[in-house]
């Protein structure tokens, strides 16, 4: 059978770091840490999200074909997120 | 193997397995629900022609005389919501692809049959709710619902049409989830990725840009609806809001969609252009990787549909550049097709010669493609008939007519009779020759400075426009005659063989019709697709 | 169950283009990821805008955001991770076949999810009740200089449509939740056939995802109160 059953533990951990990480995001979005602020906060969901891909989800045991098609799916909407703020960023661009 | 010398009809196939309209209307059968998806998108391509004859009736006279203006934006919206959300996006996948992949994998069914019937049943329900809006007073948007108009200045039925193109996306979503989940599972023993038709890799690269753009493309209109609801101004530039936002989540599905448009229209070409000239594709991979190139290429190029919108001059310009290097592929994919028709035992047969005027008209609707990516002149042509004309060279020139191409050529596999070779011939081309005189006017119109959606122009204008008009009157005849004949050959064509076309395509190899199941065994491939130099005993017996 | 009805369970589960029931879990999780993507793509829209009106407006944006409830908001963060454990818990006992369990730990992750969702309509009831609603009663004039109402309406109006979307994807997985519990109770899942309970699991987890993004963007721009 290919299929992969995880360890209850695990399930436990990433548990337990998920609702760390949420602790933290947010105690520090009362620290001043200017635009940091931003930069942090989404590192933390990112991470957070990583982890439920990966264990959750089952990401990391499965074929690679998954992995592929959610990485894909991540650069196309970076493109839709980077190429119109390149717009809004350059109109008062001198031209 | 032998080949029978009379053709004959299998006694069981799947048209005959089971009768009534329940067997239709409850089918998983990949190909009934192909067959549903013809009827279907045949009655919405002919309302939608409804809607080009009074345009171009309107068109004939500079004076805006036919209709009123609010009537006539009525009429040009109408058209390309049906044209493009209900006929061409579901065209050649949902009907052709439904039909011929699994064969051509060598399956069964789809993955999620069950699924693929959901999928028929969001078009029609999308269909009927968007034919309810038409009927009951239209909407005047444009296809392309740009804001501020259809959020706060239309009186027109834009939340219902929208609703309608919402479950025409769903459609075009499971079909494409279908697709790479056959693709990807369901391949017969021995059929690598190398060893699959080139239809199969174009109909793949459709389906990621039915994933991955379609959600946007709804996310944008439910967003133009909410505003229309409660006018809470996310496109409202009174209250802050863009309106070239909106342009710019509706163009980053639109855009690929035209792909998804073309995509399966050049896979159908490629297998055309190695049957009717019995040689292997030339340059196999090429061709393949082309196809996912063009829909990854395609997601990049959106903003060059807003050049004048009010974007930056950078990102313009970044648009352009992408637009140029999507153009490659394409390009590409055209070559070739060239050469592997050099030496090529070439019969012009009428699947062959709709191939012909694929590669021509879309040649010409992509070169024009690149005049209007370049800025300078963009700005120009950008809202004229240079615009319409580009886009209907590909879309009409070359999607629909690699439609009706494919149609003829799987004809005989989908209802086991041959189509009137005659008479077929005699339709592509009226379709050819209407064609080039309804569009080609109206590049020069576009040139010279006609404005598009607009039904009054210039007195200068009035020849061009009234040979644009004559040419769509033949044109619409020559879409009428396969209409007539294809339904006649049902009952009173000639009886086809299994594989009258000698193709070494796997769908040839069971017979025409197919079983309901396909193959009588799974189907073990053991060589590359297109190998006729191996099989000098695959021949025409048609 | 008797190895009988399992095995008669388990032919019944394979559906027509399938080698075995291997090659039908393998294809339908497949179909299930793609269908994520769909999810992801449409969500993605929403965020494009978000992240564009947030960098035009930052400082609209800022004085809106202290408008939100923190507490109910981390809570319910909280809340949707719990219940990921006991959706994936739930995958579990599926996958052993185990199935008294199976229907507890579902039924602990839908009422987790009813709980969120009482939280958030508790939300959406303040914000209607001092104003806040775009489109409905909308008067902010009070709290910021007149020119910027518009734009801080801007995000509310993206709070309302963001969260309003995905609360409307965790009643569909309410929907679906119920629809397994029911099967597993019925005795349809083993450690040969339980695929659909994978599937509902990765698509409650989606939406647990497109919160753990939402809760710093809404919430969390910044708390530092001067």
């Amino acid at each position: 059978m290919a299929e992969h059953i995880i360890p209850k533990k695990t399930y436990i951990a990433t548990w337990a770091t998920l609702m760390a990480m949420t602790l933290i995001t947010t105690l520090v979005a009362f620290v001043d840490l200017g635009r940091f602020n931003t930069v942090v906060a989404l590192a933390i969901a990112t991470f957070k999200a990583t982890l439920v891909v990966l264990f959750f989800m089952g990401a990391k045991y499965t074929p690679r074909l998954m992995r592929v098609a959610i990485t894909s799916g991540l650069f196309f909407l970076a493109l839709l997120l980077v190429f119109s703020m390149i717009d809004y960023l350059s109109r008062l661009w001198p031209a | 193997m032998s080949a029978p010398s009379v053709a004959v009809e299998p006694r069981e196939h799947y048209l005959n397995v089971d009768y009534g309209i329940r067997s239709w209307l409850l089918t998983t059968d990949h190909k009934r629900i192909a067959i549903l998806y013809m009827i279907s998108i045949t009655v919405m391509f002919f309302i939608g022609g409804i809607f080009a004859t009074l345009i171009r009736l309107e068109l004939m006279t500079p004076a805006g005389d036919l209709v009123s203006s609010d009537t006539y934006n009525k009429l040009f919206t109408m058209h390309g919501i049906v044209m493009v959300f209900f006929f061409l996006i579901p065209s050649v996948p949902a009907v052709i692809g439904n039909f011929v992949l699994p064969m051509m994998v060598g399956a069964r069914d789809m993955a999620f049959p069950k699924i693929n019937l959901l999928s028929w049943y969001m078009y029609v329900i999308g269909a009927g709710i968007t034919l309810y809006c038409i009927t009951v007073g239209g909407v005047d948007t444009g296809w392309t619902f740009y804001t501020p108009f259809s959020t706060t200045y239309s009186n027109t039925y834009v939340f219902g049409s929208i609703v309608g193109i919402l479950f025409a996306g769903f459609s075009s979503i499971f079909t494409g989830l279908n697709f790479i989940a056959t693709i990807h599972n369901l391949r017969a023993p021995g059929l690598t990725w190398r060893r699959m038709q080139l239809f199969l890799w174009s109909n793949y690269a459709t389906a990621v840009i039915m994933i991955l753009g379609t959600p946007v493309v709804a996310i944008s209109l439910i967003l133009v609806a909410v505003e229309r609801v409660w006018h809470i101004g996310i496109f409202n530039p009174a209250l802050g809001g863009d309106p070239v936002l909106f342009q710019h989540l509706f163009w980053f599905y639109s855009h690929p969609a035209v792909y998804i448009m073309v995509l399966p229209a050049m896979g159908v070409v490629s297998e055309l252009v190695t049957t009717f000239s019995r040689k292997r594709v030339f340059g196999y991979e090429f061709v393949a990787a082309a196809s996912i190139a063009i829909a990854v290429f395609g997601f990049l190029v959106w903003g060059h549909h807003m050049f004048v919108a009010g974007i930056s001059l950078y990102s313009a310009l970044l648009f352009s550049v992408m637009s140029y290097l999507v153009a490659i592929p394409s390009a590409v994919k055209v070559f070739n097709w060239t050469a592997t028709l050099y030496k090529g035992a070439i019969s012009y047969r009428t699947p062959m010669l709709y191939a012909f005027g694929f590669i021509g008209l879309f040649t010409m609707g992509g070169l024009t493609g690149l005049f209007v990516a370049a800025l300078g002149v963009d700005i120009h042509v950008t809202d004229t008939y240079f615009v319409v004309a580009h886009f209907h060279y590909i879309m009409v020139g070359g999607t629909v007519m690699a439609y009706l191409g494919a149609i003829h050529y799987w004809w005989p596999k989908m209802f086991g009779r041959m189509y009137p070779e005659g008479w077929a011939k005699i339709s592509a081309a009226t379709i050819f020759i209407g064609f080039n005189v309804t569009f080609f006017p109206q590049f020069l119109l576009g040139y010279l400075g006609m404005p598009r959606r607009y039904h009054a122009y210039a007195p200068e204008f009035q020849v061009l426009n009234v040979m644009s008009t004559a040419g769509a009157s033949i044109l619409a005849v020559g879409y009428l005659l396969p209409l007539i004949y294809l339904i006649w050959s049902l009952r009173y064509g000639e009886i086809a063989p299994a594989n009258p076309w000698g193709s070494t395509g796997l769908e040839w190899q069971t017979t025409s019709p197919p079983p309901t199941h396909n193959f009588e065994e799974t189907p073990v491939v053991t060589e590359e697709a297109y190998a006729y130099d191996k099989h000098p005993e695959m021949e025409f017996v048609a | 169950m008797s190895h009988s009805t399992e095995a008669a369970a388990v032919h019944s589960a394979l559906q027509a283009p399938y080698r075995d029931l291997e090659h039908q879990r393998e294809t339908a999780t497949l179909g299930m990821f793609v269908f994520l993507l769909t999810e992801l793509m449409m969500f993605g829209g929403l965020f494009c805008g978000y992240l564009v009106y947030r960098t035009l407006y930052f400082p609209s944006f800022l004085e809106a955001s202290k408008h939100m409830d923190l507490t109910i908001g981390a809570v319910n963060t909280a809340v949707l991770i719990c219940s990921s454990l006991t959706m994936v818990l739930g995958v579990q006992a599926a996958q052993q076949g185990r199935r008294k369990a199976i229907v507890m730990w579902l039924i602990i992750t839908m009422l987790l999810g009813c709980t969120f969702l009482a939280l958030k309509g508790v939300e959406y009831y303040h914000h209607w009740a001092v104003h806040e609603v775009p489109g409905i009663n909308f008067d902010f004039s009070s709290a910021v200089p007149l020119v910027e109402v518009g734009k801080v309406q801007l995000f509310f109006a993206l709070y309302f449509i963001m969260t309003g979307l995905h609360a409307l994807h965790m009643l569909i997985g309410l929907g679906l939740v119920t629809w397994i519990t029911i099967s597993a109770y019925k005795g349809r899942y083993s450690s040969a056939y339980h695929n659909p309970v994978e599937n509902v699991g990765l698509y409650w987890h989606f939406v647990d995802i497109v919160w753990i993004y939402l809760f710093p963007l809404l919430y969390l721009i910044s708390r530092m109160h001067t």
